[in-house]
């Protein structure tokens, strides 16, 4: 499989800021690539270095197999880029930026431009300056998905967006994926990662802490546990991989580790089972101890 | 009534905070324009006899009259009041204008307002304190110029004051009303900025027209108000009324208008932009960008050339029976010979374009800065855009622009005069390469170290105090070099063209861009 993104020991710090402290991503060829982490974790300043923006002090970064910062114009010519904030020239109407963007990166699909228009209801004839924050973001998300790119680099797109026309980005997306293209998709929506990316990275303090498809992720997690048992629990506590217990009389609630579910399972059947429950990890629960991790240090 | 007026004064002290800087520095300059002046008048007309002739030959010279207006007295104070007293007041009218549509429509466009209205906020809090707020700096100027004055006569000194204050205060009602008006903060200061141009070119044409400031022209301009309260010259206080009525009349507009629309609304709708572009390249959109600014440009510089030139025989007629006069301006000018004092006097006027010029570079070039850091670079470059190409479009219109509104600026020097066209145009384009210099500089401050490239503003400012002020003030030779404008020859008059000098700073300038634009490409974009 060939990869349009290969970063390895990426390094690169403001001043006395370390933003990126060796992070590693690997995007394969026309997949949906989730790029997850909290606010400050370095996912704006790896994008950045990727649109050849900003320079890595180390590291290698190689995206549609060329360098970022000495490639930068060809390479933008195969890239669209959507980024988080969208500022538009105010007096500058949103279909002439559309095109504008559209004539830099070597033409747009017209057909698909007005189509897109439609779909993202946006009225191209209003000056950026009287756009709100989510029509901005169409802006510049109808001119990325009516472009020919290979490559679409996403960050944190949607923000501002509606519900319906978070919708209509997924569709694009989709669409985009059946085609063949590639996306890297930085966002905290976690329902719109779920439904879309093939895989993830979780990065944090400018280092990649996790990567894999979805399900690979869920089982280095926990699963959570609620259990009627015939009689009193017993040793349940001490068991490896067995978190959070909180024991009501004969009710019990827990976590374990994915891959220690079996010896939890045999201990409970010890004590009979009346009833149980269990609920494989949300991605936010994935999140939230990656991001508490990083609130408790 | 109290309800609609709640939170007024926490955003009057949120107003004043805001302009903590802005506000006290032009306050202070406006004071100074004018408080600066009977000690300079004082060095150049000493005697009364001297003050008395040349007051006599500025209202009889009707090109001096568009400019500053009739003299009403030959004392210190009377000349002081000529001279200063209408810039003092369009000084203060811009300060005032600023400042209420920043406070008004630019908080509405940015969307702050929102956030302010719905806290305890009443409807009209808004305009009332940005009002406030211009009163509050207007009063300061009040009393600073009638403190400042008041050695020339108290009396003279409060009227000026007040005159200058009432200007001020005026305009910020005339922007209170644009800022109703329009849905863009830019336009709404753009109306009350025409406003006030067309004030001065009303009083400029009855002045012209007719001595003594009776032009019903003049009458029908606030600022020939200002001449016309005939402060240090038994002062007119009843045209002061005149003010407080304009005051009034469009305070009272604005409340109806503001009372009348929603938040972030506005009586003139914003006009809707084609839905397709034909913008293709980053060079088109640069020019595109930069039009406007362009344009505003080349207008004035043609105007101003146009009235600059037909000053000309007027001034040189004005100057040759002051000796200090003369002296000064064949400092700036050049030497001795018949006729040379108009040479002279045009030469002088094309220094000031080219020094003026230099500001414009500047502005033009720092655009680049504004792209990157308003975070608009950043997704242009993330195009098949080179930094060299996208930063070229913009020094390519803003050194093509400094060519343009030079020689445009000729054009109406020439034009004026009347004779000597091609000289008039030759002696602005010879600023040139000095003006260029100042761009690039701001060129190589911007590509290498960005966080500072607006330090290009101090230095254009520096080269243009030193140009205005340094000849009067006998600054040694080699202070008055450190200026590129310095270096160039004196045109029109000079006997022998030296090329040296202008293909050196021309050299200097390529350079510096070089320079710039090789950082720009090394360094990180920092957004």
């Amino acid at each position: 499989m060939t990869k349009a993104i290969s970063v390895a020991g990426l390094h690169k710090a403001f001043g006395r800021t370390r933003a990126l402290d060796g992070l590693d991503l690997s995007v394969a060829t026309g997949e949906v690539h989730g790029f997850l982490g909290p606010n400050g974790a370095g996912k704006s300043t790896t994008i950045r270095v990727l649109l050849g923006l900003l320079r890595a002090d180390s590291g290698t970064a190689e995206l549609l197999g060329g360098d970022p910062w000495a490639d930068a114009v060809s390479l933008h010519r195969r890239i669209a880029y959507v980024p988080g904030d969208v500022t538009l020239w105010r007096d500058l109407s949103g279909g002439e930026v559309i095109d504008l963007y559209g004539r830099l990166r070597g033409g747009l699909d017209r057909t698909r431009r007005a189509e897109l228009v439609e779909r993202f209801e946006l009225d191209p004839t209003k000056k950026g300056r009287t756009y709100s924050k989510g029509n901005r973001q169409k802006v510049a998300l109808v001119a990325a998905f009516a472009s020919d790119a290979e490559l679409f680099v996403l960050d944190e797109p949607t923000s501002g967006l509606d519900p319906l026309m978070e919708e209509v980005f997924q569709t694009c997306v989709t669409e985009v994926r059946a085609a063949g293209r590639t996306v890297l998709l930085s966002s905290h929506l976690l329902s719109e990662v779920e439904t879309l990316c093939d895989r993830v990275s979780i990065v944090r303090k400018g280092r990649t802490v996790e990567t894999g498809t979805l399900a690979e992720l869920r089982h280095l997690t926990r699963t959570s546990i609620s259990a009627e048992l015939a009689g009193p629990p017993n040793g349940l506590a001490q068991l490896p991989g067995v978190h959070d217990v909180e024991v009501q009389g004969l009710k019990v609630r827990l976590q374990a580790d994915t891959d220690k579910l079996d010896a939890v399972l045999r201990s409970l059947t010890a004590s009979g089972v009346r009833s149980l429950t269990s609920t494989p990890p949300t991605l936010e629960e994935l999140f939230l101890r990656h991001y508490a991790e990083e609130a408790s240090r | 009534m109290t309800d609609q007026l709640a939170g007024t004064g926490t955003l009057l002290r949120l107003a004043l905070r805001r302009d903590r800087v802005m506000m006290p520095v032009w306050t202070l300059l406006t004071t100074l324009l004018v408080v600066s002046m009977p000690g300079a008048l004082g060095s150049v007309y000493a005697t009364a006899a001297e003050r008395a002739r040349a007051a006599a030959s500025m209202n009889a010279n009707s090109s001096m009259r568009a400019l500053y207006g009739p003299v009403f007295g030959d004392s210190l104070g009377a000349l002081t009041a000529w001279r200063g007293g209408v810039y003092a007041a369009v000084l203060a009218a811009v300060m005032s204008l600023v400042v209420v549509v920043r406070h008004t429509r630019e908080e509405e466009e940015s969307g702050r307002q929102e956030l302010l209205s719905a806290a305890m906020v009443g409807r009209r809090a808004p305009l009332t304190s940005a009002l406030l707020a211009a009163l509050v700096a207007d009063a300061a100027v009040a009393l600073l110029v009638a403190g400042g004055l008041a050695g020339q006569g108290v009396r003279g000194a409060l009227a000026l004051g007040l005159a200058v204050a009432g200007t001020g205060l005026l305009f910020a009602c005339t922007a209170a009303v644009a800022a109703q008006l329009t849905e863009s903060a830019r336009a709404a200061k753009g109306i009350a900025a025409a406003v006030l141009g067309a004030a001065f070119v009303l009083k400029a044409a009855g002045d012209a027209g007719t001595g003594g400031g009776r032009s019903a022209l003049t009458w029908a301009s606030p600022l020939g108000w200002v001449e016309n309260v005939r402060a240090f010259a038994a002062e007119r206080w009843w045209v002061l009324l005149l003010f407080v009525g304009a005051v009034a009349v469009q305070a009272g507009a604005a409340y109806v208008l503001a009372g009348r629309r929603d938040l972030g609304m506005s009586f003139l709708p914003s006009r809707p932009g084609p839905a397709e572009g034909r913008l293709g390249t980053a060079g088109a959109l640069a020019l595109r960008l930069q039009r406007g600014s362009v344009l505003g440009w080349s207008a004035g510089f043609l105007v101003a050339g146009v009235v600059f030139g037909g000053m000309a025989d007027g001034a040189a007629d004005l100057v040759g029976d002051n000796d200090r006069t003369r002296e000064i301006i064949e400092r700036m000018g050049g030497q001795g010979g018949p006729g040379v004092l108009t040479d002279a006097f045009l030469a002088t006027m094309a220094g000031m374009f080219g020094m003026v010029a230099a500001l414009y570079a500047v502005s033009a070039v720092l655009r680049l800065s504004g792209e990157e850091s308003g975070q608009r670079a950043e997704p242009l470059l993330a195009n098949a855009v080179g930094r060299l190409r996208w930063a070229g479009g913009h020094l390519a219109v803003a050194f093509g622009g400094s060519a343009l509104i030079l020689l445009l600026a000729g054009l109406g020097l020439g034009l004026g005069h009347g004779r000597g066209l091609g000289a008039a145009i030759g002696a602005t384009l010879a600023q040139l390469p000095a003006v260029w210099l100042i761009g690039a500089l701001a060129a190589l401050l911007y590509g290498a170290v960005p966080q500072y490239a607006a330090a290009a503003w101090a230095v254009a400012g520096g080269v243009l105090a030193l140009g205005w002020i340094g000849p009067a003030l006998n600054l040694p030779q080699a202070v008055l070099n450190l200026s590129p404008f310095a270096h160039l020859p004196r045109l029109p008059g000079a006997q022998a063209l030296d090329w040296a000098p202008p293909t050196v700073l021309t050299a200097l300038a390529v350079a510096l861009t070089a320079a710039g634009l090789g950082a720009l490409r090394r360094r990180d974009m920092i957004a």
